[in-house]
């Protein structure tokens, strides 16, 4: 009796702990990862609800709901927290945890930096935030933020919503470049024996793809934001035209980071795709080699086609047509993924479970996304089209349609491993059907609003663009209103799920082979791998001493 | 160089100290070369700039001088990167009062750089906000003088815990990182003296 109540108290000791842990300086790869994706996730509601409050204002031509200057804070925000704090820190989150688990590692290489870089993403999300509290109010540029108009501060104050920005902007950068060491240090020193890379994942190739990106286009993003604040706050000339500076130049700098800054979001949303897919149809990944080559033929293309933004601003005509052309060859190595699934899924027997239904919506509203892109690449097309809502249904089959779908497929395909526990199948489907026919309500009016000339950040508009407007909005809320079972299904699975399996969904992969959810180090022996992934029914890993010279000999490292 | 290079892409087994100093190494290089894209930005800025102002230099001021304090500065500077080479030597022979000599003259001559850039500032005829050579020689000299101060700070840092009894006993990879970011700053400034003074 008196034994077992000691037990009790210790489990109870035990439970607080896991529990409180997710507050603290925690260095395991596991728990940051954890943090990430809840922090993101709440980001992602907020912006959200400044969504819905935008598509409120929109579902009337006349300007009637909030006041415009509060209207272009709004938009601008949204856009900067889905991005900066939804988007790319999500994916981050989904990677720290299970990049050492993919590649056979019982940590990342600099947990204590894993942790800082962390860290910075609540602080900066916050101060981001905090401009609502200003006398000037937030950021009104948009989250593109181009001079002159964001250097103005009309309002006089000293310290405005857009010193704000760019502070915030800085600071999470920095945790970005932080990240990306981590990832570069830990994908390429890291692996278990036998992990050769073309035996790595797809999504271990895409989060590389990624973070090379990150590390070596962000900084310029980071120059410009530095140049930017000093124009604002200590008078510097580089990029005000009326003293010689250059605006122009600033659209460079800050393309040449952000429209890369789309690959850093879409490839982590096409390594998620190339697990969940071959998974749930048992084929292995059709081509995995040109699938990982073409994730970094992405990669390397995208950091040649910024000027594609900037064909309406007074860009040389010989070099619109370089950036169209170079625009153009993205489609290549997309396309070869696209058929990729397209080949796996192809003949195969589909089990329909719920990442299953979302990494196919990506996938075919990926498509629609994909081909509008390609459209907006030609010159022609793209100044007709220029600064109208074309462009914001195109990025938001992108942004929301297909990563923020890949999200949501991982999170469900992961789930019984991060939390040991089996999410609701029903409750999950619901999730799927609301978002697939909200999002497509929402997003698709942009289209034919946008080919008949409505332009984007305007809060009032002409009378004949209501029709699709309305569709929009009542789209819009019906997307807000499907995230509900999605937070009521994780929540209750969490805590009454039933206890899943170490591979539930019979997937090859490492993080398959261990406990659900995994051990505090990862692999108790770091296993051999012996094979390509994706190899059904064929042993993928031994757990071999890798000590044993010979074994790992044997297995060809 | 050579060896530089073959030392970062050699992987040594797992869980040993030489792994941790390889990944440490690996690391702050991967960082280096990542920071070297805010300055090659504010280079391209500089180039961009200046090739599309006329005039640069704004009526009645002179610019940045090439002076011969700015010369010395430079030279100072620059000797560091050979110095804190020596420190680094010195301290894989376990000489470790010559380790500590040395570090602290590689302090003492970034200090003196740092002495040096904020009396040319004072001195010069614009400011800040003096059309476009204001805004660029201020803020890069000062951007690349924040490196150096943070390198000293860091040297400091690594002056400290050598005086942990057999904290170096092996060497220690923060001493190997601090030398590579103090070499990169140096060549920095070399590009930023080129393109501030000598064009």
């Amino acid at each position: 009796m008196t034994h077992s109540s000691i037990t009790n108290v210790d489990e109870s000791q035990i439970k607080t702990k896991v529990w409180k842990r997710y507050f603290t300086f925690n260095t395991d790869h596991k728990v940051i990862g954890i943090q990430y994706l809840v922090t993101t996730f709440i980001f992602f509601l907020i912006a959200g609800i400044m969504s819905m409050i935008l598509r409120g204002e929109l579902i009337t031509p006349a300007s009637d709901l909030v006041d415009r200057s509060l209207y272009n804070g709004l938009f601008t925000l949204h856009g900067t927290v889905m991005i900066f704090l939804w988007i790319i820190p999500s994916l981050v989150g989904l990677a720290n945890y299970l990049i050492p688990l993919m590649i056979g590692a019982k940590d990342m290489a600099f947990p204590k930096l894993n942790a800082i870089a962390f860290w910075m993403i609540p602080l900066g999300g916050i101060l981001l935030l905090s401009s609502f509290l200003l006398p000037s109010g937030t950021a009104q540029a948009g989250w593109w933020s181009y001079p002159p108009v964001s250097i103005q501060n009309p309002t006089g104050y000293p310290i405005n919503g857009e010193t704000i920005w760019l502070l915030s902007i800085i600071f999470l950068g920095i945790s970005s470049i932080l990240g990306g060491v981590n990832f570069l240090t830990t994908i390429l020193r890291m692996r278990a024996p036998g992990m050769h890379f073309f035996r790595m994942p797809i999504f271990v190739w895409t989060v590389l793809s990624a973070q090379l990106l990150q590390l070596f286009c962000l900084p310029a993003l980071t120059a410009a934001a530095i140049m930017l604040f000093f124009d604002l706050s200590f008078g510097t000339n580089f990029f005000k035209p009326t003293s010689g500076g250059d605006p122009v130049l600033y659209q460079h700098l800050f393309w040449f980071y952000s429209h890369p800054a789309v690959y850093v979001m879409v490839l982590p949303a096409f390594g998620i795709f190339s697990e969940v897919i071959p998974a749930f149809t048992r084929n292995p990944l059709f081509g995995y080699k040109s699938v990982a080559v073409a994730s970094f033929g992405i990669s390397v293309v995208s950091v040649s086609v910024w000027v594609h933004h900037m064909f309406a601003s007074g860009t040389p005509s010989w070099m619109r047509i370089l950036f169209m052309f170079s625009t153009m060859l993205v489609a290549i190595p997309t396309g070869v993924k696209v058929f990729a699934w397209t080949a796996t899924v192809w003949k195969s027997k589909l089990h329909l479970d719920t990442p299953m239904l979302f990494a196919l919506g990506g996938v075919v509203m990926f498509i629609i996304g994909g081909i509008t892109g390609v459209m907006l690449g030609a010159i022609a097309f793209d100044l007709h089209v220029n600064n109208t809502y074309f462009v914001v249904g195109h990025f938001h089959y992108i942004v929301y349609n297909t990563i923020t779908m890949a999200l949501f497929a991982g999170i469900y395909f992961w789930f019984p491993k991060i939390t040991g526990r089996m999410y609701h199948e029903s409750w999950g489907k619901l999730h799927f059907w609301l978002t697939f026919i909200g999002a497509n309500l929402t997003f698709f009016p942009m289209l034919p609003l946008g080919l008949q000339g409505m332009i984007r950040r305007i809060s009032s508009y002409d009378p004949q663009y209501a029709g699709w407007n309305i569709i929009a909005s009542l789209g819009a809320f019906l997307l807000g209103m499907a995230t509900l079972p999605f937070m009521a299904n994780m929540v209750a699975s969490c805590f009454i799920g039933i206890k899943a399996p170490n591979n539930p969904w019979h997937a090859t992969g490492l993080e398959w082979s261990i406990s659900s959810p995994p051990p505090p180090e990862n692999f108790e022996t770091i296993p051999t791998v012996t094979l390509a992934p994706y190899s059904y029914g064929l042993p993928q890993y031994s757990t071999v001493d890798t000590t044993d010279e010979e074994a790992i000999k044997r297995h060809g490292e | 160089m050579s060896n530089f290079l073959t030392d970062l892409l050699k992987i040594p087994p797992r869980d040993t100290r030489e792994r941790k100093k390889s990944n440490v190494l690996f690391g702050v290089t991967v960082f280096l070369l990542s920071e070297s894209i805010i300055f090659v930005s504010f280079f391209l800025t500089y180039i961009v700039l200046r090739l599309s102002t006329y005039p640069w230099l704004p009526p009645g001021i002179s610019g940045p001088e090439l002076s011969l304090p700015v010369w010395i500065n430079t030279i100072v500077l620059l000797a560091s990167s050979l110095v804190i080479y020596l420190a680094e030597q010195a301290l894989k022979k376990q000489k470790l009062v010559w380790f500590r000599l040395l570090w602290l003259t590689t302090s003492v001559m970034g200090t003196y750089f740092l002495v040096g850039t904020f009396k040319e500032w004072q001195g010069l005829d614009f400011e800040l906000s003096t059309g476009l050579v204001g805004s660029t020689f201020y803020l890069f000299t000062g951007f690349h003088a924040l490196h150096v101060f943070a390198g000293i700070f860091w040297q400091m840092l690594m002056l400290i815990r050598s005086f942990i009894p057999g904290n170096y006993n092996r060497g220690h990879y923060g001493v190997t990182s601090v030398s590579l970011f103090w070499h990169f700053v140096d060549g920095i400034w070399l590009i930023l003296f080129s393109l501030l003074y000598l064009w």
